[in-house]
């Protein structure tokens, strides 16, 4: 009986209309206009990836290999050999990202921070091989978003 | 036989043994950093330490302390928990923080202990202390902040290698390890200073920062560059060999290898034959060709010539495998003209207990006399040394020698330098030797000269009077060098009866009667002076070296690490090489190269896998079957006889890092042979 009403006096469909209504005219609109506007997102978002610096220039990556270790998707392929000062480098600090699966392990690996996941998501490119990143690359990026990273794990760094 | 009771469980034990040593046999784990099982017990690192019941109110190093009987000890009790937490927590009070760029991260004893019985978080605040690191050479990387003062590398260099170089200076905080007067680590064994290092304060040059050991793919095979045939793992990454480890084998290298063995790696990489090549007629060079151009010209350039005239060679790093088909494949043409001594030496092959390491390396440390012929064991093959050196260590033997007087980490008499002092020392001794046991060691080289066969005869004659053969007992040894060389005479690779021998077969290159040479990896002797220019000569093997310099043809095989193989090692115990890596570009495993040749040549040989070559091996040599077993020798007659020269005896490793054609192409071996060779040489000049 209640169902019978309900269907022949038709509320459901009231009920739907005025909830557009509500949505027209009376709330804020929730789209935005993505290339020129863009959501929030959280410190701990993992994007592009990003090989630091020190402030004084120096690369932070050691070679320790822990990321290509701990990589599930064998993404990261690293050789390294002794620099001119001795120090441990790499010579070749690749990254697969079509192998990626994004899942943050090696930032966690590594004990000096050297690679991160940026906030940047929009690196899409129109060849398969723009996506095999070198060390070259990688840098770059770092120096392009050193500002936001640096930032982000500041934002972080309490809750770890 | 005290008994003993660990964590409940009853063991009897030999008296002496320590409680370490009992825990061990029945599978408790102990931790530990300065006990060694093959070097004296200093308990300094107290890491050991258990509880005794009813003994000592403190805990107790297990290390050094004896068994005795009764005694009921546990390993898992609080106060053994608390102790090793207490000692782990000091180690790394001065320890660096530093495991990402530690080349020994990852199989680290310290690092794995500390995980396994250390705090989980530091107390200690205050500034760490810095030592000063230490130079030691080419070979050995040191980074001496990160020593826990075990002095398992002063004792290593101090009993095995018998170099006592390395020592602890200062006291307390001050404490280090180092070199009393700056000076490098002169021993040929000083690679293995590096696996004994729990920590990673001594770590290997040429390994630094190249790879960690998780991603390394391991092969337990057989090393080449001496004929002791040492067990080692080879650790590759995709195509590259990245380093050698040894293996332990109680009976041949026990855990140590020599720095040749060890270090000789990076040579693999470099002037390798990666395609066959052919010399053009007219310009006199080696031309890239394919295989089969490769083939067709051995087949136009082999027509007319017979048997008699073909002659064969084979080098010191060859397998057994290969030999067999090289020596099948001469034995189609009827020809006997082949030998696998490029050295030049000259002794009877018949018996082998004639050329045979006899006494067995293990059974050094039987003898309780010890006779070294014109030999440099230290050279020619460091891990007999080693064995001789801990014989002596342990009942102090009375050791000779006859022939030139170097150090070889122990005293000797020195009694003689040639053949007339030999003899003269067999006679005056013949009847007073007190020996139950005794041995001489003769060296490789003393037979490289023309009186050859008739001090073969002179060495049986004195193993005879100075009572090296008994009843379970032969002391009676040849030292080889080539790790190819007692597989090769096994088998019968030495010219038949109306065959040539290799100076033979070197002076009928001249003359003409020899028009066809095989050079199966002959890289010896030198090629490109000693070989006529009329004949054909086919060169196949690994590295471009002496004997591709002179080749005709050159057929591009592969170097140990990447065939399988049998090697006999000079005790005669055949062992099994493994394939670690793939052979470069277009060469090939060489039984295979050979096996093609005999189809293209119309002399197909009898086999197509290397199972089928084995077991036609097996067939004839029944006691190759036996891996890694000693088949012993009889005793028989050997050597011709005839009037020996008075000429001294002449060691010949001139230099004991450039001795085969992988070690010539290896940069490591360059930069030793550098520092260690030529500064004693300048040395030897300024005293002068």
């Amino acid at each position: 009986m209640d169902n019978f009403a309900r269907s022949f006096l038709l509320t459901e469909i009231v009920k739907g209309f005025l909830l557009t209504l509500k949505y027209m005219f009376f709330v804020p609109k929730v789209t935005i206009n993505y290339p020129h506007e863009k959501g929030p997102i959280s410190p701990r978002f993992r994007g592009e990836h990003a090989l630091r610096r020190y402030p004084n220039g120096e690369e932070r990556c050691i070679a320790c290999k822990l990321c290509e270790a701990i990589c599930p998707a064998l993404a990261i392929t690293i050789e390294a050999e002794p620099r001119e000062d001795g120090s441990r480098r790499t010579t070749r600090y690749d990254i697969d990202m079509t192998k990626c699966i994004y899942c943050g392990l090696c930032q966690e690996a590594c004990p000096v921070d050297a690679i991160v996941e940026g906030p940047n998501f929009e690196f899409a490119t129109e060849t398969r091989e723009e996506l095999f990143y070198n060390k070259d690359k990688l840098l770059e990026n770092g120096d392009r978003w050193e500002a936001q990273i640096a930032a982000n794990l500041l934002a972080d760094a309490p809750y770890r | 036989m005290p008994k003993i009771t660990i964590n409940g469980k009853k063991i009897d034990v030999a008296p002496g043994t320590s409680i370490l040593q009992a825990a061990e046999q029945l599978g408790i784990e102990i931790p530990r950093f300065c006990y060694h099982d093959k070097l004296s017990v200093p308990a300094n690192c107290r890491m050991c330490l258990v509880e005794i019941e009813g003994g000592p109110p403190k805990p107790v190093a297990s290390c050094a302390m004896a068994c005795g009987e009764g005694m009921v000890v546990r390993t898992d009790s609080e106060v053994v928990k608390k102790a090793r937490k207490g000692v782990m927590e000091m180690l790394l009070i001065n320890h660096p923080l530093d495991c990402p760029i530690c080349d020994q991260g990852g199989e680290c004893d310290l690092q794995d202990q500390a995980m396994g019985y250390g705090f989980d978080r530091s107390r200690f605040a205050e500034n760490k202390r810095a030592v000063p690191d230490k130079e030691l050479g080419p070979l050995i990387k040191t980074v001496m902040t990160r020593c826990i003062n075990c002095t398992r590398c002063v004792r290593f260099a101090e009993e095995i290698a018998g170099t006592p170089v390395l020592g602890q200076m200062n006291r307390g905080e001050d404490a280090e390890i180092g070199t009393f007067i700056d000076q490098l680590v002169q021993t040929e064994l000083s690679g293995n200073l590096i696996d004994i290092c729990p920590v990673g304060a001594l770590t290997s040059k040429p390994y630094a920062f190249k790879a960690r050991s998780w991603e390394l793919r391991k092969t337990e095979t057989i090393d080449v560059h001496d004929a002791v045939g040492s067990n080692i793992r080879i650790d590759a990454r995709g195509r590259e060999v990245m380093r050698v480890l040894p293996r332990l084998h109680e009976d041949v290298n026990e855990e140590w290898i020599s720095d040749r063995t060890r270090f000789a790696y990076d040579g693999l990489n470099n002037q390798r034959i990666d395609r066959p090549y052919i010399r053009n007629k007219d310009s006199g060079k080696l031309v890239e060709a394919t295989w089969d151009e490769a083939f067709d010209f051995i087949k136009t350039k082999l027509k007319g010539v017979k048997g008699e005239q073909m002659a064969a060679l084979v080098g010191d790093l060859v397998e057994l495998e290969s030999i067999v088909a090289l020596k099948d494949l001469l034995g189609k043409y009827a020809s006997e003209n082949m030998d696998c001594r490029t050295d030049g030496a000259q002794f009877d092959p018949a018996q082998r207990a004639g050329y045979l390491f006899n006494s067995t390396i293990a059974g050094i440390e039987e003898a309780d006399a010890i006779l070294i012929i014109g030999a440099n064991p230290r050279w020619e093959a460091p891990l007999i040394n080693a064995r001789i050196r801990k014989t002596w260590m342990e009942k102090r033997i009375p050791i000779g020698v006859i022939g030139e007087a170097v150090d070889l980490t122990y005293p000797y008499h020195h009694a003689g330098t040639n053949m007339d002092d030999l003899v003269k020392l067999a006679k005056d001794y013949a009847k007073k030797v007190k020996a139950e046991k005794p041995l001489i060691i003769v060296g490789s080289g003393v037979f490289e000269r023309t009186d050859g066969m008739a001090i073969h005869q002179a060495l049986y004659d004195a193993a005879e009077k100075l009572g090296m053969i008994k009843e379970g007992w032969n002391g009676f040894n040849i030292l080889h060098r080539a790790a190819s060389r007692v597989g090769a005479l096994d088998v019968g690779f030495v010219p038949g009866k109306k065959g040539k021998s290799f100076k033979e077969i070197v002076d009928g290159t001249k003359d003409g009667s020899i028009k066809a040479l095989y050079l199966l990896g002959a890289d010896e002797f030198p090629a490109h002076s000693e070989i006529g220019w009329k004949t054909f000569v086919i060169y196949q093997g690994h590295h471009g070296d002496h004997g591709a310099a002179r080749a005709d043809v050159i057929l591009p095989g592969s170097a140990y690490s990447e065939k399988d193989g049998i090697y006999v090692n000079m005790e005669g115990r055949p062992q099994l090489a493994k394939r670690a890596v793939f052979p470069p570009g277009e060469a090939r495993e060489d039984w295979k190269i050979i096996r093609a040749l005999s189809a293209v040549l119309n002399k197909t040989l009898p086999y197509d896998t290397q199972a089928q070559l084995r077991s036609r091996i097996y067939e004839e040599w029944t006691h190759l079957e036996n891996i890694d077993v000693v088949a012993q020798a009889q005793w028989k007659k050997f050597g011709k006889k005839g009037k020996t020269l008075k000429a001294d005896f002449v060691n010949p490793v001139r230099n004991f890092y450039l001795t085969n054609a992988i070690c010539r192409a290896s940069d490591t071996m360059k930069a030793c042979s550098e520092s260690f060779v030529r500064q004693t040489q300048d040395v030897l000049e300024a005293a002068e």
